[in-house]
């Protein structure tokens, strides 16, 4: 009877299938006409220049098929992601390539093996209508079973996660969890019908391929076709600009909801506040649940340690800029005061000193430092001078921070005109909030901008600071503007080792803890900070260390507060030791 | 004609007049307005308030007052650089309490 392949039980998946790349192409030319013109000609020019392309394709075999990033980060769930994704990829790969060594079976019409349409299906379901050779046999009943092996895994990762190393994970809606269960039972369902050839098994098993295709884009699992045009947008280096539009779409679309952002957010101190992170952000933008993203986007401490680990680099604190940008203010910023300012050049000066340090509003707040820094300047023999001795003007990243870009513009202009007209070329920061904004927004040309662990370690290798050494157990906090944002990680080490003991504290560099001063969170009340700042200085504390330093003027404030020991600045403890 | 001196305009506000709504407003939103002891750390340590008249605490008497449209006036000036809520020996979040007043 059979004329030639096919069975009714092929149904289900075809239409599966149909819809899910309808939706795909009609999303891929939704997202890429949303773009701003200028991005989508950036986009389409990215893709031919041999640079990009090149990381393009690094990356799309990296992370899209071996989940390096996955690896790396905790190897079992690795394997878990890498068993199922990569297992499925290979099953289907390979029965397209032994399409043409299949020997159709008894009755199966051998004319029908050229027509191109049943190729669709013919390897999904090749089992019921032909026999492979042992080779191919072997390779595919190989894969099946890391997949499998995959499935376990995630199963007991649902069971009790602190198995895998994951301490919370993401909590979802009914049609996560169906799908969830969906793909969970495919390949069991093949594999019985594979090895007994029982109808029903292979309708369960196009039954389910069906439901996982079809929900598929109301899923979190729509980060596997979004994936790789995520990649290609993030190489051609967009920006998201609307919360749910273009680059920032496609980004909500690829975050897998994985939640290993849960586990390293620095609110994660209790169940209460872990809703508060990325995965938790994205899940709420995705669904239009504009008032908790909203919510969410204004209590993030934007340290951007969820993007650093993010396993699929989703830039979600860009996201929640450009929401709170869109949040409406109805008042107009008005800092027309600020024109009249100029620099003042001191009596009796009459060249143009050769640094010019800016101390900023939280060093203001920690005079500390500020006279250590003059003490290490004196002791170094620089031609110094204060911009804002009296007070200076905000450096405009709590403004910009807080989505009114148009409004921090009125003080990055009048702070760059005070800057030239000094006629400095060297800057020193001491405030890595400043810094990261002097760095990313500000235009000054020939001005070399360093923040003050940079500026000291320079002093000590070019021999015109000597330090003493003691034997004094530190550990220092990275703060997260100058770790993560810029990559600041050995300057300070070094000059701390010259200084005395560096222990290490749990969670370095990339990895270290927020505060939970930061400036970045609107919505944290003073209690939620707290328990934040107990947190990362216990992580601190690991190898019971003699002192915490930092670098930062508002790390030091808000440690002050909860540490055990002491808490100084890199730069007092450079001028106790000259 | 000029006697060298004047009588100030009365400074007298009756409070069955006021309009407290978005003072009320903020306080569901924000209770922490309530634990204010009016120190003025806020407005000592304040970078706009080094420049004009900027003054947290007399925003708050503002709004107390109804004068809503002062209130939002002298916010204009605000950098929003968080060292008022820094200084606050109440730990009130007054940056929030800002950005409150202004949606």
């Amino acid at each position: 009877m059979n004329a030639y392949i096919f069975h009714p039980f092929v149904l289900p998946f075809v239409l599966g299938m149909a819809f899910v790349l309808t939706y795909c192409v009609v999303g891929l030319i939704r997202t890429i006409s949303q773009l701003p013109k200028a991005d989508r000609r950036k986009f389409w020019r990215s893709l031919v220049t041999p640079k990009t392309a090149w990381a393009n394709i690094r990356d799309l075999f990296g992370d899209c098929l071996f989940h390096v990033k996955i690896w790396k980060r905790n190897p079992v769930l690795g394997y878990m992601h890498s068993a199922i994704a990569f297992g499925w990829f290979m099953i289907i790969v390979i029965g397209h390539v032994m399409l043409f060594t299949l020997k159709p079976l008894e009755g199966v019409d051998v004319e029908g093996l050229a027509r191109t349409f049943t190729n669709f299906y013919y390897p999904i379901f090749y089992k019921h209508f032909a026999a492979e050779t042992p080779v191919f046999a072997f390779l595919m009943d190989f894969f099946l079973l890391m997949i499998i092996s995959g499935i376990l895994i995630a199963v007991v990762k649902k069971i009790h996660s602190k198995i895998v190393g994951v301490k919370r994970v993401t909590k979802f809606g009914l049609a996560d969890t169906m799908v969830r269960l969906a793909l969970w039972t495919i390949f069991p369902f093949r594999l019985i019908a594979e090895k007994s050839n029982i109808m029903a098994f292979w309708w369960l098993y196009s039954i389910d391929l069906m439901v996982f295709m079809c929900m598929l884009p109301f899923t979190r699992y729509m980060h596997i076709p979004t994936e790789a045009l995520f990649i290609l947008m993030r190489h051609a280096g967009l920006q998201a600009r609307e919360p749910r539009k273009g680059y920032a779409l496609a980004q909500l679309y690829s975050c897998p909801s994985c939640g290993l952002c849960i586990d390293a957010c620095p609110m994660s101190v209790n169940d209460k506040m872990s809703g508060n992170t990325s995965a938790y952000f994205m899940q709420k933008l995705r669904k239009r649940d504009s008032e908790e993203a909203k919510r969410i986007a204004e209590t993030c401490l934007m340290c951007g340690k969820c993007v650093a680990i993010c396993p699929v680099s989703v830039e979600s604190c860009d996201i929640k800029w450009s929401q709170r940008a869109a949040t409406p203010y109805y008042i107009n910023s008005d800092h027309s005061y600020l024109e009249d300012r100029h620099f003042d050049r001191p009596q009796g000066a009459e060249n143009s000193p050769s640094v010019l340090y800016f101390a900023g509003c939280m060093t203001q707040l920690t005079p500390k430092i500020m006279r250590a820094m003059k003490q290490i300047m004196e002791s170094a023999g620089e031609v110094y001078e204060f911009l804002d001795k009296d007070g200076g003007i905000c450096c405009g990243r709590p403004m910009l921070l807080s989505g009114k870009a148009a409004e921090a513009e009125a003080m990055i202009k009048k702070n760059t005109e005070l800057i030239k007209q000094s006629g400095a070329t060297k800057l020193v920061l001491s405030c890595p909030i400043c810094y990261k904004v002097f760095k990313d927004e500000y235009h000054l040309e020939g001005i070399e901008i360093l923040h003050h662990t940079q500026y000291i370690d320079q002093l000590i290798k070019e021999g015109r600071l000597k330090v003493k050494k003691g034997d004094v157990n530190y550990v220092y906090h990275d703060p997260c503007e100058l770790g993560r944002a810029f990559g600041v990680y050995d300057e300070p080490r070094e000059v701390l080792e010259s200084l005395g003991n560096l222990l290490k504290a749990k969670s370095e560099k990339e990895l270290s803890i927020c505060c939970g001063g930061s400036l970045g969170s609107f919505n944290l009340t003073q209690q939620q900070r707290d328990e934040i700042t107990v947190n990362s200085v216990n992580d601190l504390m690991f190898n019971h260390p003699d002192e915490i330093v930092t670098a930062c003027p508002l790390c030091l404030k808000t440690f002050a507060r909860k540490s055990p020991v002491a808490v100084e600045d890199i730069a007092e403890v450079v001028s106790k030791q000259l | 004609m000029d006697f060298g001196f004047c009588l100030s305009p009365s400074s007298h506000v009756k409070m069955d007049s006021v309009d407290q709504t978005t003072f009320n407003r903020l306080k569901e939103t924000n209770p922490d307005i309530n634990t204010c002891i009016a120190c003025g750390s806020c407005t000592a340590t304040c970078t706009a308030g080094n420049f004009t008249e900027m003054s947290f605490r007399r925003i708050l008497l503002m709004l107390q007052r109804g004068k809503e449209e002062e209130a939002k006036k002298m916010i204009q000036r605000c950098m929003l650089c968080g060292k008022c809520t820094l200084v606050c020996p109440r730990g009130i979040n007054i940056r929030k309490i800002l950005l409150d007043i202004t949606r």
